[in-house]
């Protein structure tokens, strides 16, 4: 659905036209949109991962909760439809900008901020069926990545173990990058570039035949695709590294079963078998780092029983127990806490052994 | 030789009651020149309001602030009352602690009888002036005119002048007092003084003419009287024992059962035998050969013995209809609530409270609310920290009502709350009658009154606040229009105005159940997934609980 560039016109066209016909019959205009939350999301016990439910609700024009939202949502398909009539790109940022501006006669944005833009994109990624990207917006690049590995990107030739310290930085769209050389037995994804960092300067890409990959934080559409492709393509194993946090966990398990917010791509996100490495409550153990520990707050907390309910996590033992073992310990570990041992320690000691152990988390 | 309890002895005499209060009349509340020109006025407003109510007139009553000198000033007030009869007129003025009120179980604004007195005696004491009076008690009867002072010594009256005079009114009392003082405008000052007692008696009209001539009327808004009060006998658990030997003394019954029934309310034949079995008596005993052990098992038992309430009908509340009427001719507010809790007890003692709240329109809305304390329709200017009912407003919580309120201050918003206090003897903390001791029974019909009336103002509130907010965001839709006929007519190459042109049309059609806070679409649509809605259920949920709260704390 990607490929044809000539049928994603029609799409805001279509519900341009679908709202207009509403009003020409003198209704109250009304976009149906599937709900993006946790009470519309199914696990699909089959390919094991987040899928979107039925359930859709509608938002009027004419209603005070909903009337600007509405016109957000117009909003931004005309801006979006404007964007591939001149066949130009714009960022998430550009977008907010676009559409931000003070509504005649009165003190009300049309956006306030780029959350509320953001959430428009992903409804009318969801209304037309189409990903932002095909919608010509693209998210920041953010993530980088190194390896043995040699790719096409527009024409260009890259290879990610020649780009100095900084790596390859991972643009929102990847579907046209061309995989031409890999040699990597695995790829070790982490969620701090800082960690990236000291893992790259120790050449560990090139020591372990590996692809080492971070991001900042919550995994980008990029790199997820990234993934996916490399998972899916030439069947590496993926490994993830998160902080011993709700929110780590909450990484990983994106990565694996797919977000709740982009429930609707899961096929094209999710990678059912990717791996947990760390940091685990066994690591905190075996590797003393009680003293590394950081106190956990009370949104710490409530996080943390969210996750324990997830359907995809509440049926794991396994999982389970870190949740529990984290309750008890009422204390996280960041992925730094490992460089106590000193800095080589991570690079020379705790991924070997792990990774020959195989001391995954499924 | 002369011991010296002998040399102190020659000194050790009687000190009359007047000069006692020659030396102490910061008791009395002349302690500055504002404040007595306010004392002033109130004794004789307050003086004539009860005889009017004796009568049972409608009362018109004029004052006027003459200003003599900088510092001096001419009181005037004069009522449509009963007059006084000639012999007691020298007595009422000019003899402190001479009144009707001070022996009767029965509400009325005067209590002890020091007031108007006290007013001659501060009037002699600062001009050296006399106090003249004009008095007539009925259409064919001839006007009488005295001018008098007070012997202090003797606490009598000194009638300088006694003449039959022409007064072309049918009945009557006036008086005018010359005094040093002070006039201010403001919270204290007599201006709001004959404002606020305009507010708590709307059967009354007044003209009032200020030191600068500028004559006001406050119209009466009713004909209804206030109810006429029944005089009562105490009641057994407001009784201390020092009063229970008085009266066993001086009752003309002959057994202590007749006692019992007789010189106390509420005591009947079936109750005074129970009190006289708890207290191990007979009830055919003599009360005035009670042994002193015999008294006080007797007091024990009026106090630990089931008796009912005293009657409410010694009361007279303004009622909240009144009450209403009043706030609503003196004060430009957008809401009002008033309500009257029944009758309850201190001590013995049957009070009444009434709280009345006015809200928004012409009042301020960043500082505190206005306060007004009323006893049996007084209004109390003075004194407000050390008051009863600052207490019962302040540890009231007002934010469930949607007042704003910093710790236990009183709140912040455009209102006015007024508690009135009406009983049979209103306990104040001290001569001045300006503060309302702090009995727990007082403080808590206070708080009950003041729920009442919040939970009505928070309807008020939130529902206005709502409206306001949806009728702002109804506005809005005007402006969106052009904004999505902009969107739609880039989406699909149709033409803006002809968009725009048609959703007007949709707005006009809407606009009903949108202002009546529907959905404007589809009803059975589930509810918009959206962080707006999200919040405003919280917000009911937090509603809901705080009115929760409130059932229980008046359930207690």
């Amino acid at each position: 659905m990607k490929k044809k560039k000539s049928k994603q016109p029609s799409k805001l066209k279509e519900l341009g036209n679908n709202i207009l016909e509403q009003i020409n019959k003198g209704k109250n205009p009304g976009i149906d949109i599937p709900i993006r939350a946790l009470s519309n999301v199914e696990f699909d016990e089959k390919t094991k991962t987040v899928r979107l439910g039925n359930k859709k609700s509608s938002r009027y024009f004419f209603h005070v909760a909903h009337a600007k939202k509405f016109l957000q949502t117009l909003d931004v398909a005309a801006i979006s439809d404007n964007l591939i009539k001149e066949e130009k790109h714009a960022s998430l940022r550009d977008v907010f900008y676009m559409a931000k501006r003070t509504i005649l006669g009165t003190n009300v944005d049309v956006v306030e901020d780029q959350t509320e833009s953001d959430s428009v994109i992903e409804d009318l990624e969801l209304i037309t069926d189409q990903s932002r990207e095909q919608m010509h917006i693209n998210a920041n690049k953010n993530g980088s990545v190194a390896g043995k590995v040699i790719i096409e990107d527009k024409g260009d030739v890259i290879n990610w173990s020649k780009l100095g310290s900084g790596g390859w930085s991972i643009p929102s769209n990847v579907e046209d990058i061309k995989f031409k050389k890999i040699a990597a037995k695995y790829i070790l994804y982490m969620e701090k570039a800082a960690v990236w960092e000291n893992l790259h300067e120790h050449k560990f890409w090139d020591k372990n035949n590996c692809i080492i990959v971070s991001s900042q934080g919550q995994t980008t559409r990029g790199i997820r695709r990234l993934l996916q492709r490399l998972s899916k393509e030439y069947k590496l194993p993926i490994y993830v590294m998160c902080d011993f946090d709700a929110y780590g966990f909450y990484i990983y398990s994106v990565i694996k079963f797919g977000s709740i917010n982009l429930a609707a791509m899961s096929d094209k996100m999710a990678i059912p078998n990717v791996k947990y490495l760390g940091i685990t409550i066994e690591d905190i153990e075996k590797y003393g780092l009680h003293k590394h520990l950081i106190k956990l707050k009370d949104h710490d907390l409530s996080r943390l029983k969210q996750i324990k309910e997830y359907s995809w996590f509440k049926d794991n033992k396994s999982w389970q127990k870190q949740f529990e073992a984290m309750r008890k310990l009422g204390s996280k570990a960041e992925i730094q806490a490992l460089s106590s041992r000193g800095i080589s320690f991570m690079a020379e000691k705790y991924l070997p052994e792990k990774i020959k152990n195989k001391e995954f988390l499924d | 030789m002369a011991t010296v309890a002998d040399e102190l002895a020659k000194k050790q005499k009687e000190i009359s009651i007047s000069e006692f209060f020659l030396k102490n009349r910061h008791l009395l509340g002349f302690d500055n020149p504002t404040r007595a020109l306010m004392m002033v006025v109130k004794e004789a407003v307050d003086n004539s309001l009860d005889a009017c109510t004796e009568m049972k007139v409608l009362p018109e009553i004029k004052i006027e602030l003459k200003q003599v000198n900088e510092n001096r000033f001419i009181v005037i007030v004069e009522d449509n009352g009963p007059g006084i009869v000639k012999q007691q007129i020298p007595n009422i003025f000019g003899k402190l602690l001479y009144g009707s009120k001070f022996h009767s179980m029965r509400q009325s604004r005067g209590q002890q009888g020091i007031g108007i007195s006290a007013a001659v005696l501060y009037s002699q004491l600062t001009t050296g002036k006399s106090t003249k009076i004009y008095s007539k008690v009925g259409p064919k009867k001839v006007a009488h005119y005295f001018e008098l002072q007070i012997d202090t010594k003797k606490n009598d009256p000194n009638v300088l002048k006694d003449n039959e005079v022409d007064w072309d009114k049918d009945h009557g009392t006036k008086i005018e007092i010359e005094i040093e003082g002070r006039y201010l405008k403001g919270k204290q000052s007599v201006d709001e003084y004959v404002k606020e007692t305009a507010i708590v008696n709307p059967h009354a009209t007044f003209i009032y003419t200020d030191p600068e001539k500028q004559r006001l009327v406050y119209e009466r808004v009713t004909e209804e009287l206030p109810i006429e009060t029944k005089e009562i006998k105490p009641h057994p658990y407001g009784i201390e024992l020092g009063h229970l030997i008085k009266m066993l003394q001086d009752t003309r019954a002959n057994t202590l059962s007749g006692f019992l029934q007789s010189d106390f309310s509420r005591i009947g034949p079936q109750t005074a035998k129970e009190i006289c079995d708890n207290a191990k008596l007979k009830t055919e005993d003599k009360p005035k050969k009670l042994e002193p052990k015999e008294i006080e098992a007797l007091f024990k038992s009026l106090q630990e013995t089931k008796i009912m309430a005293p009657p409410g009908d010694c009361l007279s509340p303004i009622k909240a209809e009144l009450l209403d009427k009043g706030l609503k001719k003196e004060i430009n507010a957008d809401f009002y609530a008033t309500s009257t809790r029944s009758p309850a007890v201190y001590r013995g003692m049957p009070f009444q409270i009434e709280v009345g709240i006015a809200f928004g329109g012409e009042l301020e809305k960043e500082s505190q609310i206005r306060l007004m304390r009323f006893a049996n329709r007084v209004p109390l200017l003075y004194q407000q920290g050390a008051c009863a009912i600052t207490q019962a407003v302040t540890e009231t919580n007002w934010k469930p009502y949607g007042l704003q309120q910093s710790g236990n201050n009183l709140p912040t918003g455009p209102a006015i709350i007024l508690v009135h206090i009406a009983s049979v003897w209103v306990p104040f903390t001290n001569e001045a009658k300006e503060a309302i001791a702090h009995y727990e029974d007082i403080i808590k019909e206070i708080k009950l009154a003041l729920q009442e009336c919040g939970r009505k103002l928070s309807i008020y509130i939130h529902k206005h606040i709502r409206a306001a907010e949806q009728r702002e965001k109804i506005g809005l839709f005007e402006k969106y229009i052009p904004e999505l006929a902009n969107s739609l007519s880039n989406l699909t190459n149709n033409k803006k105005e002809v968009i725009q042109e048609k959703l007007q049309r949709i707005l006009k059609k809407e606009l009903p159940s949108l202002e009546a806070g529907n959905i404007g679409g589809d009803e059975n649509e589930p509810p918009q997934n959206t962080k707006e809605t999200g919040d405003k259920k919280i917000k009911h949920e937090k509603k809901e609980k705080q009115t929760t709260l409130e059932v229980k704390r008046t359930g207690k």
